[in-house]
């Protein structure tokens, strides 16, 4: 390495502003310093996917105990509106994957596009989730005080379970719901906080792109980024099937 | 010292990314597909099978692993090991101690 043979004749004290300004003094080289915050961001993926790992581990324990209001509560989740925010959000990864490679080809243009188009999709995401809660907030079945059971002790007055042909369920097994809807908002609440933080720093980057940042050799942030987006992209892919479809038949 | 100031990794291609995106959207109509047909216990599995696969997809290549270091893949297995056994050993629990009795 030239770096070492610089440091054994006592050179680098003199050359040490000849690296660019985004290589921190601390580091070997722009490779290392890369390496070292791409393996940072990994195991910070990793505690997440703890955190995640106990919503979804308790949603399996739950809805093993209490199926049969599992299934009922499920019911209540529009499949349309879920498929079409999994639609969403997989084209804003793809769109994200698309703005790294801009970033690496040093296209910027290209760049602000991706980072515009995966902005808009996570607000559509975003949009959608919102018409879902209202719709949870409507029918009362927001876990709390103000919970109905309606739909579930007597399905024929919900037109929702009626299409989905739900039988009455009695009151103790009914109650279970709340357990379900306690665990949906949670699960999808805590990734659209995921998504709500990735869409301010999309703006922020937006910003900074337009006027040259990430296409100068230097695209570290932009691929951090582009994990954490794929990740939360990752939560969706499984919470769609678990909350939404696996009762379904 | 110019070797240095440029990030030397593997771009991965649009084409890749492009049949990637087409692998996970037909994920998707498959798993909301096979969730409308009756397969009893074999429903959940396939929804987490195919979820499972959209994730390796997008783990390897959107998230670049497929071309990173030992490093960096070693500690990924490990962290999902880590989480496997920990969901594994809390299941293992409920399941000896008062399955079917709550």
């Amino acid at each position: 390495m030239s770096d070492n043979s610089a440091i054994a004749e006592g050179v680098l004290e003199t050359s040490q502003h000849e690296h660019p300004d985004y290589l921190r003094h601390h580091f070997h080289d722009v490779e290392q310093q890369a390496d070292a915050s791409n393996f940072a961001m990994w195991l910070f993926l990793l505690t997440e996917v703890m955190f995640f790992g106990g919503l979804f581990t308790a949603y399996l324990i739950y809805r093993n105990w209490y199926y049969p209001a599992f299934v009922s509560a499920s019911h209540q989740l529009s499949i349309p509106l879920g498929g079409f925010n999994t639609l969403l959000l997989i084209s804003s990864s793809f769109t994200m994957a698309m703005g790294v490679w801009c970033a690496e080809t040093r296209r910027k243009s290209g760049l602000v596009l991706c980072l515009l188009l995966t902005f808009i999709l996570g607000l559509g995401f975003l949009g959608i989730k919102t018409i879902e809660y209202s719709e949870k907030i409507e029918k009362h079945h927001v876990p709390g005080i103000h919970y109905s059971l309606n739909s579930f002790l007597d399905p024929d007055s919900d037109a929702v379970a009626k299409a989905a042909g739900d039988k009455p369920l009695p009151l103790d097994i009914a109650r279970h719901t709340e357990i379900y809807f306690s665990l949906y908002f949670a699960m999808t609440g805590m990734h659209a906080v995921h998504m709500i933080i990735g869409i301010a720093i999309l703006g922020f980057m937006i910003f900074r792109a337009r006027s040259g940042a990430y296409t100068d050799g230097h695209i570290t942030f932009v691929e951090n980024f582009g994990l954490y987006w794929h990740f939360v992209d990752i939560i969706w892919i499984f919470l769609f099937p678990l909350l939404y479809l696996i009762s379904r038949h | 010292m110019s070797e240095h100031t440029e990030q030397a990794h593997h771009i991965v291609s649009p084409k890749v990314y492009v049949a990637i995106f087409a692998l996970l959207l037909l994920g998707t109509a498959v798993t909301i597909w096979a969730s409308y047909v009756d397969l009893g216990v074999l429903n959940p599995i396939i929804a987490l099978g195919i979820a499972c696969t959209k994730a390796t997809l997008v783990v390897l290549f959107f998230m670049h692993v497929k071309y990173s270091s030992k490093l960096t893949k070693l500690t990924i297995f490990a962290g999902l090991f880590l989480f496997m056994a920990l969901v594994g050993m809390t299941l293992s629990d409920y399941i000896s101690r008062a399955w079917g009795s709550w």
